[in-house]
C-alpha cells in the first residue's frame, strides 16, 4: 500500500496526462480550418465593443476579505471539532469567546453595509 | 515496478469512474429533466436514447478546437485541466465501502473539500482568459458565490466531526450504523437535520446548481465561463462539472446518509454488495439535487449573497454552538 500523498500525487500526473491525451486526441480527429468569423469573440452575434477585460463590482473585493477572515475561522475550527469530544468543557467556553469575537465582526461588517449588495 | 502498479492503478481505475458517471449522469439528467418537463428527453440514439450522451462525448473529440482570436493564451488553454485536475482527485477519499477506497486518508472530508474549492479558481481563469465580457461576469458570479457558500458548506458538517471525533469519511459512515428504538437509522440526517439543510444549500450554491445557476445562466450570459470554448476543452469543463455534483452527493451520502450501510439488515448481507449500495444512494441524492433542478427559479445575486452572509453564516454558527453545548451537558449528565 503505498503512501497516501503519493497517490494523490499520482493523481495530479494522471490527471495531467489524460487531459493532455484528450485535447491531442480531438486535435487529430478534428479538422482546423480557422477563419476570421470564427475567431471572434461570441457575444450574441454583436461586434463586442471596448476591452473584453472590463472593470467588475467593487462588492466582490469586500466578499473576498470577509471570505478571508471566515475561511480562516473555519480552519481554526476544524481541528477544534476533531478533538472536541475528548477534551473537557473548558474548549467549549473558549470556542464560546472565538466565535463571539468573529460574530461580532460580522455584526459590525452588517451595521457598516459591507453585506449590502449595491 | 508493482509499487508503481499499487499506485497508477486505482487513479484510472477513478479516471474510469469519472467518465462513466459523466456519461451515466448526462443522460439522467436529460431524461429526468425532460420527464419533469412532460417531454421524454433523448429518444432516437439507442434503446430510449440510452447511447445519446456517448454519441455526444465522440462529436466532441471530432469537433473543431475554435481558439478565439484575442483570449489570454495561457488562462484559456490551463482552465479546463485546472477544472478537470482537482475533481478528478476529489475521487480519492471517497468511501465506497469499507475497505474500497483509493486512499485512506485521515482527513478524506478536510481534503475533498479543499480539492474541490480549487475549481473556482479554473473557472475564474476560463472567464478571464476567454477574453469575453459574459465570460468574465460568469466567472465573477461563480467566484463570489463559491467563497460565500465555502464557509456554510464547511462550518455545516462540523458538528458531525464533532459528534464522531474523526475527518476520515469511513470512520464518519461507521458512527452512522445501528439504529434507534430498533427503527429509525442512526444516520446524521435525522439527528444533525439543521446541519443538512445548510449542507443541501451551500452544496447547490458551491456546484453553481440551480436554484444557484447566475455563472451560467443560459438567458443572460450565453454559457457563462464555458462560452469560449468548444470541443474536449468544453468537454472537460462539463465532464468535471458532472463530476462534482457526484462528489458532493457522495459526500452527503457518507456524512448524512450512513454511506454504505442500510438500517435492518446484518453487515454480512451488506458487506459484498457495499459499493453498490453507496453509488445507489449517490445516485438517489443525485436525483433529488436534478429535482430541486427541474423545479426552483433562478436567485438573484444579491438574493444569494443575503442568504449566504446574513442567514447560513451565523445559523451554522449557532448550530456548531449548540451541538456543543449539548454534547458537553450529556457527558456532565453521564458522568454525575
Amino acid at each position: 500500500m503505498p503512501h497516501d500523498y503519493v497517490v494523490i500525487g499520482t493523481f495530479v500526473l494522471v490527471g495531467i496526462i489524460f487531459v493532455m491525451i484528450t485535447i491531442s486526441a480531438s486535435n487529430i480527429l478534428s479538422h482546423q480550418r480557422p477563419s476570421e468569423a470564427k475567431g471572434r469573440i461570441y457575444e450574441c452575434g454583436v461586434e463586442p465593443i471596448g476591452s473584453p477585460w472590463v472593470q467588475f463590482h467593487i462588492g466582490y473585493y469586500v466578499y473576498a476579505l470577509l471570505f478571508v477572515i471566515f475561511d480562516i475561522e473555519t480552519v481554526f475550527l476544524y481541528p477544534w471539532a476533531v478533538v472536541f469530544s475528548r477534551m473537557g468543557i473548558i474548549v467549549l467556553l473558549e470556542m464560546f469567546i472565538f466565535v463571539a469575537v468573529l460574530l461580532l465582526g460580522l455584526a459590525y461588517a452588517w451595521k457598516e453595509g459591507a453585506l449590502k449588495w449595491r | 515496478m508493482s509499487a508503481v502498479l499499487a499506485a497508477i492503478l486505482p487513479v484510472l481505475a477513478a479516471v474510469v469512474l469519472m467518465l462513466v458517471n459523466g456519461v451515466v449522469l448526462i443522460y439522467m439528467l436529460r431524461k429526468v429533466l425532460g420527464h419533469l418537463h412532460l417531454r421524454y428527453g433523448p429518444l432516437n440514439v439507442g434503446p430510449k436514447g440510452i447511447v445519446q450522451t456517448t454519441a455526444d462525448v465522440l462529436k466532441l473529440l471530432s469537433k473543431e478546437d475554435v481558439t478565439p482570436t484575442g483570449v489570454d493564451r495561457w488562462m484559456y488553454r490551463l482552465a479546463p485541466a485546472v477544472v478537470f485536475i482537482p475533481s478528478l482527485m476529489a475521487y480519492a477519499a471517497i468511501p465506497f465501502s469499507e475497505n474500497l477506497r483509493i486512499t485512506a486518508l485521515e482527513t478524506g472530508l478536510l481534503f475533498t473539500f479543499a480539492v474541490l474549492s480549487l475549481v473556482a479558481l479554473g473557472i475564474i481563469m476560463a472567464g478571464w482568459g476567454s477574453a469575453n465580457k459574459w465570460s468574465l461576469i460568469g466567472s465573477m458570479r461563480a467566484a463570489a458565490q463559491t467563497i460565500a457558500y465555502e464557509v456554510p458548506l464547511l462550518l455545516s458538517v462540523l458538528p458531525v466531526v464533532m459528534v464522531v471525533g474523526s475527518l476520515d469519511l469511513a470512520e464518519i459512515v461507521q458512527a452512522q450504523s445501528g439504529t434507534w428504538f430498533g427503527v429509525i437509522p442512526k444516520w446524521f440526517v435525522f439527528a444533525q437535520f439543521p446541519a443538512f439543510l445548510i449542507f443541501l444549500v451551500a452544496a447547490l450554491a458551491e456546484l453553481n446548481q440551480t436554484p444557484f445557476d447566475m455563472s451560467e445562466a443560459e438567458s443572460e450570459l450565453v454559457a457563462g465561463f464555458a462560452t469560449e470554448y468548444s470541443s474536449m476543452k468544453f468537454g472537460m469543463l462539463f465532464l468535471a462539472e458532472f463530476s462534482n455534483s457526484f462528489i458532493m452527493s457522495a459526500i452527503a451520502v457518507s456524512v448524512f446518509f450512513g454511506g454504505w450501510s442500510l438500517p435492518w439488515v446484518p453487515d454480512s448481507v451488506i458487506a459484498p454488495i457495499a459499493p453498490v449500495i453507496f453509488v445507489l444512494k449517490t445516485y438517489v441524492v443525485i436525483f433529488f439535487l436534478m429535482w430541486i433542478r427541474g423545479t426552483f427559479p433562478r436567485v438573484r445575486i444579491d438574493q444569494l449573497m443575503t442568504l449566504g452572509w446574513k442567514w447560513l453564516i451565523p445559523i451554522s454558527l449557532g448550530w456548531i454552538m449548540l451541538t456543543g453545548l449539548v454534547l458537553k451537558l450529556g457527558e456532565l449528565g453521564g458522568a454525575s
